[in-house]
């Protein structure tokens, strides 16, 4: 109390004490943050530490401490291997290719789904919606394999239907990023139009109201009030998606592989967990993951950048 | 109807049209696959293969369903599966909420920094290969406990937690509580956490489907089969099995061959299907029930991310 009256010097001290006094005022808040804060050194920041075996030539028995530093070695191996032009352009086809094709998918979804006039039919509309987000990625990559199989499946007997020969999908390099891309519009954009209702529920009626005064059509509302609403939701997650833009996952690219499509489909992290785990060679398969998180953070502040600049959106 | 449809001038009208056509086009895109796998699952495997099949089951049987009860490995799998789910989102839970409320009072000494070290993991990690050698020093390789560990807190089912505590918690409550004497302990398990019923169905659905659906971990640190989950057994079964496929279509065999194996390839569809169906059940049946659940939860997490 005296302190807080006094000036200067005595009030910066202040503030040390106050965050002193803080913590032993409130020590059981910050020992709730324990267990996470235990996980979160243990399972994330600990295993940073191993980045460093990208620079070495590691061995399994001298450890990440005791193996020889071999400089960049393993990112020039990286760069000149034969892989790495294939898995660059595959990661980044289909990064682009889902950012071009996929991402708008949802936000068009919500549009039209909110000029929906009856209630029930648009809750049961995006009840259906959201079942494919349920079906785990092994599944829908399952489904895939059938429905495309060129001796059984559905597919090939539309395109026969039609009196053309049936396409063996799954073999074909060429196809594998549209098989990729379109299954993935089918299963994640019913869940990925949830956030735009959100957004959506926030238009100001009176706004509508008086667009119908002014003889607005439907279409105009659209495109002059309801879009606006969803831009901020849009930026933030448009930034997001293009910070993962080399951060393909590996679970459905896995999933979906196989050696005949292989020169289409292998991305870097695919790459990763086969040279890294499957081969053993560890400082190699770091050196490429090491890669491809440092792109991806780049882009990701480059666009959030770009976008807190332009936009006034940011996140952070 | 009548007079709505009177409301709607030129434009409009059309615009109406195309909207619900394009919409009903997209509700079949969205169900014919789900319908297809159930019809293929109990219908005759040639009917299916020829195209014969289109959405109804032909000549029902349920011979494919027979046939994955009694594979042992579909139950092992069940059986681990529900173990990990259970039990790994009861840790999630415990990690993640006091977290989250912590995170959420204003008077938290040293929140900025904490929130920082959990916004960098959203965006940076060190990746595969230093995840693995450390869970390998850790000696937790091939253990059941790293299904359930590995992902204890997710940096982002914690910003939505903390953004739910902080949004309807009102302050006044904190107040009140703290004049009785309330201790922070007493204050989460007494009042916040049964005020909390939303957050906690949509965090322990978001944890949950991510349990539920999971097999990258589990391929990497699992060795021994009986500790496999579902999910493995159907990698193995659903996408292992393309060969025959390519076989089929680029192989050079004998009339009879290739007919047997058809049949072999046509049988081994139809279990597909069924076990397609058998292990997605479960979350088609309770996912509509939570709906209102997580559309709200996602709303929390879009008020601020």
């Amino acid at each position: 109390m005296i302190e807080v009256r006094s000036s200067g010097k005595v009030r910066q001290k202040s503030a040390v004490h106050g965050l002193w006094w803080q913590i032993i005022r409130h020590w059981q808040l910050l020992f709730m943050t324990f267990p996470a804060l235990i996980y979160l050194f243990l399972f994330q920041y600990k295993p940073m530490y191993g980045i460093i075996i990208a620079f070495k030539d590691y061995s399994f028995k001298k450890g990440i401490w005791g193996s020889p530093w071999c400089g960049f070695e393993n990112f020039n191996q990286l760069f000149n291997s034969y892989w790495f032009p294939i898995i660059l352009k595959n990661t980044l086809s289909i990064s682009l290719l889902t950012l071009v094709i996929s991402f708008p998918m949802p936000i068009i979804l919500a549009l039209m789904v909110n000029e929906m006039s009856n209630q029930r039919l648009k809750k049961i509309f995006q009840t259906v919606s959201y079942a494919p987000h349920f079906i785990s990625t092994i599944v829908v990559c399952g489904m895939v394999i059938l429905f495309l199989s060129p001796t059984s499946g559905i597919i090939n007997r539309l395109i026969e239907l039609f009196g053309l020969e049936p396409i063996s999908f799954m073999q074909q390099p060429g196809m594998f990023k549209w098989i990729y891309v379109i299954s993935g519009i089918w299963q994640g954009t019913g869940w990925g139009a949830i956030i735009y209702f959100a957004a959506l529920s926030g238009v100001d009626q009176s706004l509508l109201e008086a667009a119908d005064m002014d003889g607005a059509s439907r279409m105009q509302k659209i495109i002059h009030i309801n879009l606006p609403v969803l831009v901020p939701t849009i930026l933030v997650l448009f930034i997001l998606q293009c910070g993962s833009i080399l951060g393909l996952g590996y679970e459905k690219v896995y999933a979906l592989q196989n050696p005949t499509n292989l020169s289409g489909s292998e991305v870097i992290s695919t790459y990763v967990y086969k040279i890294g785990l499957v081969d053993k060679n560890f400082g190699f398969s770091t050196a490429a993951g090491l890669f491809n998180s440092v792109i991806n953070c780049t882009v990701l502040a480059a666009a959030n950048a770009i976008s807190k600049r332009v936009a006034h959106t940011s996140l952070w | 109807m009548k007079q709505k449809l009177k409301h709607l001038q030129g434009k409009d009208l059309i615009f109406v049209c195309i909207n619900s056509f394009l919409l009903i086009l997209i509700f079949c895109v969205t169900v014919y696959p789900l319908i297809f796998v159930i019809s293929a699952s109990v219908s005759d495997p040639a009917a299916v293969s020829t195209g014969e099949m289109v959405l109804l089951p032909v000549s029902p049987s349920l011979e494919a369903y027979q046939f994955v009860l009694s594979y042992q490995a579909i139950w092992t799998g069940y059986l681990n599966t529900i173990f990990y789910t259970f039990l790994g989102t009861l840790i999630n839970l415990a990690a993640t909420i006091p977290c989250a409320y912590a995170l959420s009072r204003k008077d938290c000494p040293l929140k900025g920094l904490i929130m920082t070290l959990f916004m960098i993991t959203m965006y940076f990690s060190g990746g595969l290969i230093p995840g693995y050698l450390n869970i390998v020093s850790m000696g937790l390789l091939n253990t059941r406990l790293v299904m359930l560990i590995s992902g204890a807190v997710s940096a982002y089912n914690l910003i939505v937690a903390r953004t739910f505590f902080a949004n309807t918690i009102p302050w006044e409550l904190h107040e009140a509580a703290f004049l009785d004497g309330c201790s922070d302990f007493r204050l989460l398990t007494r009042i916040v956490l049964p005020l909390s019923s939303p957050i906690i169905v949509v965090l322990i659905l978001y944890y949950g489907v991510g349990h539920w659906n999971s097999y990258f971990n589990a391929m990497i640190y699992l060795q021994d089969r009986a500790k496999y989950p579902l999910q493995v057994f159907l990698r193995e079964i659903l996408t292992l099995g393309q060969f025959a496929d390519t076989a089929l279509a680029t192989g050079d065999y004998s009339p009879e061959d290739m007919a047997s194996l058809l049949r072999q390839v046509e049988k081994a569809d139809m279990i597909k299907y069924a076990v397609i169906v058998v292990s997605t059940l479960p979350m088609m049946v309770i996912y509509p029930w939570l709906q209102k659940y997580f559309a709200k939860g996602v709303m929390i997490g879009s008020v601020k991310g």
